[in-house]
């Protein structure tokens, strides 16, 4: 059987239109933008197309742009660079305990740094309480980190109320969007937020590239020392046609969104209602009200996660979860634990199908469908 | 009606070493369609803070992506400690000498792997054991692994029929040299590996501490069976029948030697002379006895067995008794049998299943120094 991708949220097939704007600036445009001569100004009009339409597609100015490898650096940069360039200011830091590892990581990093940081819990939906950031907010808090769209249930954060809640106060407000860019409609300003990540490889744009929008006014301390590209905010080359890839990925998702959503929602829902039909037994973990189109984090009571990843592949069905299990290690996904304390078996049983591009109805139904075959032999 | 190669699916427990490498190879170039797992069973940080495990899973990825095959990883860390670590310091609590090897197989990777495996819709499992199995009128046989010296029959004595219906061990026709050769040939990542020694979850580390951070030692006497005190010993757990070094007695005469424990007094019996003549025992008492063809009665019978691993086979008469209980007795009178280890028996090249060894007789008495 013809494997099946539902791990949209783990990265996106390159759409082919993306695929058709980047060979060119591979093959023609190798220009350096910084270089002053011809070949430096056609990769430069490249990096400057992109960084409108990014900025247009999320309501700042290209100046607010800085292109980053991807999320993970975005992350980074806000997190480190808000933190050394405040710590004078204050060394207090909120953000949540169902972060991206590219967040908590760096958190943990910071706290070692002589940081101190408050790690806000979810409720059993993954939502994180507006009341609980202003009970944390204290004089000395410089920032504050929060998703806006959580990677393993899907959960949709209210970001813009903490916006608002912010508004009175100096600290900065961080989102990290990466998996929020491409199915919300995203404008910073309406947010509220001060800082936010993307990256291109969620939206069927290339990897390695991502951007981290800065607004006007917020000063960081840059990460990385070299050259003065991107505002002397990241040193390095540029690479040009990833850059132009985000740009049409960004363009598609501007086109498209709405129809892409309601296709997501509707792969979700046969899906749904196949492993119903079929007599599954499982629940859902996340929000129901508040969930993006392409995540469904589901629960299979009396199995583990081990075993279905590899029943699911051996079946030719590519999932996911957010227990690591590298190298034969378990560890109970950090989100779930949060959501349903670590012990709850949920934690250890819950697959990650992400809807996308990849997908026709046909295979939806055809991966529901041995997904159901899977669990009934295992239980 | 058997069916095709490629249409069986084997799961070959990988470890990251070049037997499991090269047994993963073989049947892949014999058409099966072969399914990689490393198995997890022991939580093991080095002092750089790299789980030695994370390592060994770098190396069967390694291999896996060489030879196109999926590979997987699975945990049973729990299980392990409950079944075999567990029993290894029980053991070790009752002045025996376990063998977590021979448990490992038993409870972990041909029971709880195998389970797993089974769940995958595998039809065998495969491991890179030197050891062969023959079916002979529907009932299967476990044939030591043509390189003597690498024969790993002692630590399969457990297996049953069930279980050997449903495995392959593609190295035992094969010998060691060859497998080296075979992993170099394909170029395969873990070609020029260093085999792994000793106890798994131990590794390189020092076996006294390792063992300290679990049980409380206890050190006492060293005394002669007569009861002249020849000095301090750190410990009974850190002691094993037969030995020799690490006593540290001196003096003129024949070198020293472990005979026996009193666990009661916490005293180690030592003695003068290799072939001491309180290290040697003319019978044994088993229990926990297997038989990978199950016998029919408990008439006696002859046969040869192993008292440990890497030990020429000695001539033996078995009395089966009750309850899985066996008495062998031995041709030749047998030095440093240690309860605790395993006796495995053999008819030639068949290896007929093994026991716990559990008390040692010498002239239809206990020998209470070793009990």
């Amino acid at each position: 059987m013809e494997p099946i991708y539902l791990d949209h949220a783990a990265t996106t097939p390159v759409h082919p239109k993306v695929v058709k704007e980047m060979v060119p600036v591979l093959e023609n445009t190798y220009g350096n933008p910084s270089s002053v001569h011809h070949y430096g100004r056609q990769a430069r009009k490249i990096m400057d197309q992109s960084r409108y339409t990014v900025a247009r597609s999320i309501g700042a100015t290209e100046k607010e742009i800085v292109f980053t490898s991807g999320g993970t650096e975005a992350d980074n940069m806000a997190l480190i660079g808000v933190a050394r360039k405040r710590e004078n200011e204050g060394k207090h830091i909120i953000t949540t305990s169902i972060e991206h590892h590219a967040t908590l990581r760096t958190a943990e990093y910071l706290e070692n740094e002589g940081f101190e940081v408050t790690y806000l819990p979810v409720d059993e939906t993954g939502m994180v309480a507006v009341s609980d950031v202003q009970k944390h907010l204290r004089e000395d808090t410089i920032l504050v980190s929060m998703m806006y769209v959580n990677n393993e249930v899907g959960t949709v954060q209210p970001i813009k109320e903490i916006g608002e809640l912010l508004q009175e106060h100096p600290a900065y407000f961080h989102t990290d969007a990466v998996q929020a860019f491409g199915t919300l409609p995203i404008d910073v300003k309406e947010l509220g937020v001060d800082l936010l990540s993307a990256s291109a490889h969620k939206i069927y744009g290339p990897k390695g590239i991502g951007f981290l929008y800065i607004r006007e006014g917020v000063k960081l301390q840059s990460l990385q020392h070299g050259g003065e590209q991107e505002r002397k905010r990241r040193a390095g080359t540029e690479n040009t046609a990833a850059v132009k890839g985000l740009q049409k990925a960004v363009e598609l998702v501007e086109q498209e969104r709405t129809d892409r959503n309601q296709r997501y929602l509707a792969f979700k829902k046969r899906f749904l209602q196949i492993l119903e039909e079929e007599q599954v037994e499982f629940s859902i973990n996340g929000n129901k009200d508040h969930c993006v189109s392409s995540i469904v984090n589901i629960s299979f009571p009396g199995t583990n996660v081990e075993i279905l990843l590899t029943n699911f592949d051996l079946s030719g069905i590519a999932a996911s979860s957010g227990s690591a299990c590298t190298a034969g290690s378990v560890e109970p996904s950090h989100v779930l634990s949060e959501m349903f304390g670590s012990e709850d078996e949920r934690t250890t049983n819950s697959i990650r199908f992400s809807f996308g591009n990849a997908n026709d109805e046909q295979q939806i139904e055809t991966s529901a469908k041995k997904v159901s075959e899977i669990i009934h032999r295992l239980t | 009606m058997k069916k095709e190669p490629k249409d069986t699916r084997v799961v070959v427990g990988m470890s990251g070493g070049v037997d499991s490498s090269v047994a993963a190879l073989l049947l892949k170039e014999q058409g099966y369609d072969v399914v990689g797992i490393f198995m997890k069973n022991w939580d093991d940080t080095d002092e750089f803070g790299v789980c030695t495990a994370t390592e060994d899973f770098e190396d069967v990825v390694r291999v896996c992506n060489q030879l196109d095959i999926p590979y997987y990883s699975v945990n049973f860390e729990k299980q392990y400690w409950d079944k075999v670590f567990t029993y290894f310091l029980d053991e070790y609590k009752a002045g025996r000498t376990p063998n977590p090897d021979v448990m490992c197989n038993k409870e972990i990777k041909f029971k709880a792997f195998l389970d797993h495996a089974l769940s995958l819709g595998a039809d065998y499992l495969a491991t890179g054991h030197y050891a062969r199995v023959r079916e002979r009128n529907g009932r299967y046989e476990m044939l030591r692994g043509v390189d003597e010296n690498k024969d790993q029959t002692y630590f399969l004595n457990q297996l049953s029929q069930d279980v050997l219906s449903k495995v392959m061990f593609p190295l035992g026709e094969i010998d060691k040299k060859e497998v080296r050769e075979i992993a170099k040939k394909h170029n395969l990542a873990t070609a020029t590996k260093k085999d792994s020694t000793g106890i798994c979850f131990i590794g390189e580390r020092n076996f006294k501490e390792f063992l300290s951070e679990y049980l409380p030692a206890q050190p006492g006497k060293m005394k002669t069976l007569a009861g002249e005190v020849k000095g301090d010993h750190d410990g009974l757990m850190y002691y094993t029948i037969g030995q020799r070094h690490g006593l540290g007695i001196g003096g003129s005469g024949d070198p020293w030697f472990v005979i026996g424990k009193n666990l009661e007094e916490n005293v180690l019996y030592v003695g003068q002379g290799f072939h001491n003549d309180h290290l040697y025992s003319d019978a044994l008492e088993a229990t926990d006895s297997n038989w990978i063809i199950p016998i029919e009665s408990n008439e006696p019978f002859t046969c040869t067995a192993k008292f440990r691993y890497r030990q020429q086979d000695s001539k033996v008469t078995v009395y089966p008794r009750e309850n899985g209980e066996v008495r062998v007795e031995f041709a030749e009178p047998e030095r440093a049998i240690t309860p605790g280890q395993a006796v495995v028996f053999y008819d030639g090249e068949v290896c007929l299943g093994g026991a716990t060894i559990d008390r040692v007789i010498k002239n239809e008495k206990y020998i209470q120094h070793l009990a």
